[in-house]
């Protein structure tokens, strides 16, 4: 029984690796197309870091990343520390909300994005899509996201570490910065890095609300794909999966740390 | 909790907090769902922009044979995914869980999930394309090549790899929580394996097996990048629908409609989920 449990999660391991492996052998494989290594090549990376457009769609998607984030983390934060301390009218109903970005598929959340802009735009003229909309977009289904990891982290917290600050005189803001926020921050920072990594891994939403100029690489190997297999996006995957390997990594290794 | 405070203190203090992403919430969230409701009872005017009277037509055509069967093809997505990745996920999930190296193995099973949602989908274009590894393999053997790509097959090995992690999680997690004292005791009374684990063990994984059924039938029924990029036209789930008409088709009224649809479907597959787990059951979900 034992045994047959191995070979399972082996075969199921392997099913899960062997696609990367192939993408990441075939972007220095020298023939265009097939799998027969032809000899090993680093011309597809050149390609890729020759090409101008790729460093714009990087920089793009590096700008959409790091800004709904930022935005996203400070009003998830908030609004979960509100959730999880005040009682008020119609929390049951914010809460319903909350879970709405979480659970409807990501592309009727994007063609409704989209119907609000255009809605927006017959009305009173703006916005455009752009960069702008494509992070908007983001920090909608970023905020429920943190919102619901900061919560969770605050829940855990003890209430009498806040009142014995207040006991001792501190006011509503300091106790904020000095006591609630160190004691939740591992809730925000995993919050954070959640958000992140939904931002630079979305397509659909980014589909639906980019407009002209507003290309991120998801967008990039999206229409790359569509036109076929593409030795340079076996180059760009293998640079992501490197980049997300690191990541996780630094993740793993901290987390272990800390226990 | 906050005896000193005085209520406009409070209500300072809420709006502080919750106003802003609240605010966010209803102008990103609320409003768009009305705005999509608003607009599936409207029609298509002659330049794709949207109309009105209100009209019904837009719900009445959803029930036209090719619409029709675009939804049976995405419930059959959905249910053969769920179906594959508890035939794989399950077991993976007690290996994992009773393994000394776990975090390892739970490390490894992320890794490729983290990688882009794209990139994990193009792999197997790659590996089912007429001269991919997969039609290499077959050919040593002297068969094929098939043609795999595009096909109903590599939307649905697709969908299964993408989700994959999703119903191992959960499943872990309850199989981590398993009082291991029941499987004694149903040996003890004399029970065989088969029979042990199926009244000591499987039902106590029901918690997770749920939520991975669930979290993977929505995203596997609801996508359509998948269908999109290895079905190439030959399988057509509702996503894909939605696609064409907010795309090509720019029938919005009518696009509007689908994505009501699919999203009354998902919140009746989650009413249904919360009926069976308890309102505890939908907040494990995240």
């Amino acid at each position: 029984m034992r045994r047959l449990l191995s070979l399972h999660a082996l075969l199921v391991y392997l099913f899960l690796y062997l696609p990367i492996l192939v993408i990441v052998a075939l972007s220095f494989n020298e023939s265009r197309r097939g799998v027969r290594f032809t000899g090993f090549t680093l011309d597809w990376y050149r390609a890729l870091f020759q090409d101008p457009r790729v460093l714009e769609y990087f920089l793009n998607t590096l700008t959409v990343a790091f800004v709904s984030t930022l935005v996203s983390t400070v009003l998830g934060t908030l609004l979960a520390l509100g959730l999880v301390r005040y009682r008020f009218p119609g929390k049951g109903f914010l809460r319903y909300l909350l879970y709405v970005p979480v659970v409807v598929p990501d592309v009727v959340m994007g063609v409704s994005l989209l119907l609000l802009f255009a809605f927006s735009r017959e009305l009173l003229g703006f916005p455009r899509l752009s960069l702008l909309t494509v992070i908007l977009g983001h920090i909608t289904f970023q905020v429920a996201f943190v919102t619901l990891v900061v919560r969770s982290r605050l829940l855990l917290l003890d209430p009498a570490l806040e009142e014995a600050a207040r006991d001792l005189g501190a006011r509503g803001l300091q106790t904020f910065l000095h006591v609630t926020l160190p004691l939740a921050w591992p809730g925000v920072a995993a919050g954070a890095l959640l958000a992140l990594t939904l931002s630079l891994d979305d397509f659909v939403v980014t589909f639906f609300t980019a407009g002209p100029g507003a290309t991120t690489l998801p967008l990039y190997i999206y229409s790359s794909v569509k036109l076929g297999v593409s030795p340079k996006v076996h180059a760009l995957s293998t640079l992501v999966v490197g980049l997300s390997a690191f990541f996780l990594a630094l993740g793993y290794a901290l987390s272990r740390r800390r226990v | 909790m906050n005896e000193a405070a005085t209520p406009l203190q409070r209500l300072f203090r809420v709006l502080v907090t919750v106003g802003p992403g609240a605010l966010w919430l209803f102008l990103f969230v609320l409003l768009p769902t009305l705005l999509v409701l608003l607009a599936s009872f409207m029609s298509r005017g002659p330049y794709g922009e949207l109309q009105g009277p209100l009209t019904l037509k837009n719900y009445l055509r959803l029930l036209e044979p090719p619409y029709l069967e675009a939804f049976a093809q995405s419930l059959w997505v959905g249910s053969l995914a769920t179906l594959l990745s508890a035939l794989l996920g399950y077991p993976l999930a007690f290996y994992i869980a009773r393994h000394p190296r776990r975090d390892l193995l739970l490390f490894l099973l992320l890794l490729p999930f983290l990688t882009n949602f794209l990139i994990r989908v193009y792999a197997w274009l790659v590996l089912l394309q007429k001269e991919g590894l997969v039609n290499a393999f077959l050919q040593a053997f002297g068969l094929g090549p098939l043609s795999l790509y595009p096909s109903f097959l590599a939307v649905l090995l697709a969908t299964v790899y993408t989700f994959l992690p999703f119903f191992v999680l959960p499943v872990y997690a309850s199989v981590e929580r398993i009082d291991w004292q029941l499987l004694e005791a149903a040996y003890d009374l004399g029970a065989r394996p088969f029979r042990a684990f199926l009244h000591a063990v499987l039902p106590q994984t029901y918690p997770g097996l749920f939520a991975g059924g669930v979290l993977v039938f929505i995203p596997a029924m609801g996508t359509f990048v998948v269908a999109d990029l290895l079905g190439a036209g030959r399988v057509v789930l509702i996503g894909n629908l939605i696609q064409q008409q907010f795309g090509v088709s720019r029938d919005w009224a009518f696009g509007a409609a689908l994505s009501v649809f699919l999203m009354g479907f998902v919140l009746l597959s989650l009413y249904l989920y919360a009926r069976l787990q308890g309102e505890r059951g939908l907040e494990d979900l995240v």
